[in-house]
């Protein structure tokens, strides 16, 4: 158990923002509402999953939709602690314990924060990614067989949605037609779980993960190649690729972002060129037309000099950053792991191979 | 007829006057004064002096000035502010001045509210305005605020609830009481264009004292016939009723006419502009004549704005950068001498090794005392210069577009430390007047024209529509001063607001003119 306070935040949310992947949105405005929580209601208790009981329970907090929606229209405040009462009441439980993310991401990393700090509840250091990925049933918890349902979704006007859907895939399909008429972003409950699910399907440590991420580069060294080191270290990563952004080809499709941002070479791969294939998440990288990392494991871009993350709707021509790619969860990478978030769920005509193997 | 150009820099206020057919006639440099109005009154005085034109000659007279950054930097003068967000009920989770430094907030006191209002993101009603609730905010506001901010979600979508909220704020406040609209403002993103609306609301009294300053001098100086304007940082000229409006935009007007200048000085629209100063260098990319926009949030006295700003690189190497070797690694800045070149660097018998001394052990300037440096070893002086040329190339590549090479217009006053050819660059332009290029973009400034209006392309086609929103914005720049018929398009905007009635279309259309009597 330890306590979380504005400086955690600030490398929680760039350390998240790493693993999102490029997705995941944009940092600042979760970063915000998660220092106002703190400093209204106190700093938040993190508890590791070893230290909850097997039948207690727990909800998820995430944001859902569109990040450019979110910098504009942000929530109330107490949105979860709507959704929260009625989901204990539906389940039955006279209490919540606690809450954690689903996913690492820009936003998705601070709104579990934002709900343990106004409604008093420890935050659990796990979640149902280890990264970012667009849709709901993308998590090790649909992987481990639990069921999505019932999930709340909610906005700031007061409207709550209860939806029990035949599957996984229904509910993505469901809220995501919600979210849209809630007015492009709403506030989700899913996968409610117990601490034994939380143990045997959790990606665990996931908070601390980001946390260190975040503290090196926020107290970057002044020798860059030092910092680098550690990072790389501590995700167990490898740099693929050194280079400036020379092309970009995006379309939006059904509210996703689609892409392929190309890189030329600098200093050690200076005759080298490297594709990224994004859809909101970096999911391949291409070099010199060799796949070298394939969804799910993670694809980064950094800025060069300073190591901050760049989500895929802040790249541009001209901006030299570095890729850097770490192996996923073990979980993801089974048969059913490969189905759910491989190359080919994606619609690229490729077999997943580990990062290790490329 | 004339026209005079005046930039007030860090350092330096600059003047300059052009005739008609846009020659250099005069142009002067005179230090940055605390109060700014003195040194603007020097380098006025100073630049006729070396003329014979009468004053009453000037036609226009036009200012860039540093006057409300540094109000902000110095949270000086500022005046206090009452924010209304209509927002209710998004938006609570982070009230106005979060993540603001405290000395800011303490400066305009801070006062805020979150009202009933806002859309969504396509174009839906979030909530209804509420006029009772509104004017009872403003009541209670009365004699403790003396500006007003007005922010609502997605306002940068639909403007009209922030128009009526104005509306009401004159009828409880008065005609005349400052109120500045977000949507006139900032992009989207709440929080940064709240901001920014703050901030324009905060330089209401900074404003009033430059424009009437500026008016006075130019009355103490004779030049009694002359159209007054403020520059804005996207190199166009504002009135000074529409300046005390927006004086945000005011912001970085510096960087602008100096890119917008050096264009002029060379001739060129594409280009990349690398202003050398004493310790730092600004590197800005021209565009079709004008600086390119910025696309990410910009601080300004750090707190965190999106209005639209020349996207600038500022790199730690000027003519005062201090020449350093450690180990056989040579690093140039980012520490200087600054202002103190003239005592301290060897050139001028100091004893720091400063840019500017190698420059001239090269050859590849002639300042100061050229013996007083040939004590350097020649092979250490050509490999500082290497070590420049390499900063310098790899700043300009950062600014690129594309791979081709581009062209560089050097200006500033430490521009003899760029090596005379540098890589990825075609061609490097360098001007006689190129010292002043700030007054010559201030006096050069062309007249911008704005138009916004919601469509409904079933009754009036997108392409009628559009050129309907054309005509419209050349009509207000030829209000506003332009030459009929001169006016060019440089920005149109379509928003599809997708759940408002019949599909309808926001078109926002920008043009700029030339100033009407001074061709060209």
């Amino acid at each position: 158990m330890r306590l979380l306070n504005e400086e955690a935040i600030e490398n929680i949310a760039i350390g998240a923002a790493f693993l999102g992947c490029g997705g995941g949105g944009d940092p600042y405005i979760g970063k915000m509402m998660a220092l106002s929580a703190i400093k209204k209601h106190g700093p938040v208790t993190l508890l590791s999953v070893d230290e909850i009981e097997e039948d207690e329970v727990f909800i998820p907090a995430a944001m859902m939709g569109a990040p450019s929606v979110s910098t504009e229209k942000f929530p109330k405040g107490d949105e979860f602690q709507r959704a929260f009462h009625k989901m204990a009441h539906y389940l039955g439980v006279e209490k919540i314990t606690g809450t954690f993310p689903m996913e690492a991401g820009g936003v998705n990393s601070m709104i579990p924060i934002v709900v343990a700090a106004t409604e008093g509840l420890p935050l659990i250091d796990c979640d149902g990614m280890g990264r970012a990925f667009p849709e709901l049933q993308m998590t090790t918890f649909h992987l481990g067989g639990k069921t999505i349902s019932p999930t709340a979704i909610t906005d700031e006007k007061g409207n709550i949605g209860l939806l029990e859907t035949a599957d996984n895939q229904w509910m993505e399909r469901l809220a995501r037609v919600m979210t849209v008429e809630m007015g492009g972003s709403a506030q989700v409950s899913l996968y409610p779980s117990t601490g034994k699910d939380l143990k045997q399907y959790g990606i665990q440590n996931i908070v601390t993960l980001s946390e260190k991420i975040g503290r090196i580069i926020n107290q970057r060294s002044a020798d860059l190649k030092e910092s680098l080191a550690e990072l790389l270290t501590t995700i167990d990563g490898k740099q693929l690729f050194e280079g400036k952004i020379v092309d970009m080809l995006r379309t939006t499709e059904k509210g996703f972002n689609f892409g392929q941002v190309k890189l030329e070479g600098l200093n050690e791969d200076q005759h080298s060129e490297l594709v990224i294939h994004f859809q909101n998440e970096n999911l391949l990288a291409e070099k010199d037309g060799q796949y070298v990392t394939m969804t799910p494991d993670l694809i980064s871009i950094v800025d060069m000099e300073t190591l901050v993350p760049v989500t895929t709707e802040a790249l541009k021509y001209g901006k030299r950053v570095r890729i850097i790619a770490s192996p996923s969860d073990d979980k993801w990478r089974t048969d059913f792991g490969i189905e759910t978030v491989g190359p080919r769920y994606f619609g690229y005509d490729v077999d997943y191979r580990p990062l290790e193997e490329l | 007829m004339y026209r005079i150009g005046i930039d007030v820099g860090g350092t330096n206020t600059d003047a300059a006057i052009l005739d008609q057919a846009h020659n250099v006639i005069s142009s002067t440099k005179y230090p940055t004064t605390e109060d700014i109005q003195t040194g603007i009154e020097q380098a006025v005085r100073q630049v006729l002096a070396g003329t014979n034109i009468d004053p009453r000659n000037i036609s226009q007279a036009m200012l860039g000035t540093t006057q409300c950054t540094n109000a902000i930097v110095e949270r000086k003068k500022l005046s206090k502010v009452g924010l209304l967000r209509l927002a209710y009920p998004a938006t609570e989770s982070v009230t106005p001045y979060t993540g603001w430094p405290e000395d800011m907030t303490e400066a305009i006191e801070g006062r805020y509210q979150i009202l009933h209002g806002g859309f969504e993101y396509d174009g839906r009603v979030l909530s209804e305005i509420n006029e009772e609730e509104v004017k009872s905010v403003l009541k209670e506001w009365a004699g403790k605020i003396e500006s007003l901010a007005i922010v609502g979600v997605f306002s940068s979508l639909r403007n009209d609830q922030e128009y009526q909220v104005a509306q009401w704020a004159r009828e409880v406040l008065g005609a005349d009481f400052p109120v500045s609209c977000s949507t006139d403002i900032g992009s989207i993103s709440l929080l940064e264009r709240e901001n920014a609306t703050i901030l324009n609301a905060a330089l209401d009294k900074v404003i009033k004292i430059t424009t009437m300053g500026f008016e006075e001098t130019l009355k103490k100086e004779n030049i009694t016939g002359a159209k007054v304007f403020l520059c804005q940082n996207d190199g166009t000229l504002m009135s000074l009723e529409y300046a005390k409006q927006f004086p945000v935009l005011t912001i970085a007007s510096g960087p602008t006419n100096s890119i917008r200048g050096a264009s002029f000085l060379a001739g060129k629209k594409e280009a990349i502009v690398l202003d050398v100063g004493g310790t730092t260098s600004d590197l800005g990319v021209l565009a079709e004549g004008f600086p390119r926009e910025s696309s990410f949030a910009v601080n300004i006295g750090d707190i965190r704005t999106n209005f639209r700003m020349p996207d600038i690189l500022s790199i730690g190497l000027g003519g005062g950068s201090i020449v350093h070797e450690k180990n056989g690694e040579i690093t140039v800045g980012p520490d200087s001498v600054g202002y103190n070149i003239t005592s301290e660097a060897k050139v001028f018998g100091g004893s720091t090794l400063t840019a500017t001394d190698i420059a001239v052990r090269v050859g590849a300037a002639d300042i100061g005392d050229p013996t007083l440096v040939e004590d350097i070893p020649l092979a250490f002086a050509e490999k500082v210069m290497q070590k420049i040329q390499t900063m310098i190339e790899v700043e300009v590549d950062k600014m690129k577009t594309s791979a081709e090479d581009v062209d560089l217009i050097l200006v500033g006053g430490g521009a003899v430390v760029v090596p005379q050819t540098l890589k990825g660059v075609a061609h490097i332009y360098n001007d006689e007047n190129a010292g002043v290029a700030n007054a010559i973009g201030a006096s050069i400034a062309q007249i911008s024209g704005q138009f916004e209006k919601i469509y409904i392309y079933s009754q009036t086609p997108r392409a009628e529509s559009m050129q309907d929103a054309q005509e419209n914005a050349a009509k207000q720049a030829e209000l506003a001063g332009a030459e009929k018929g001169s006016t060019e398009l440089v920005e149109i905007e379509e928003t599809p607001l997708a759940y408002h009635p019949e599909n309808a279309t926001r078109i926002k259309a920008k043009v700029v003119g030339d100033m009407k009597g001074l061709v060209p």
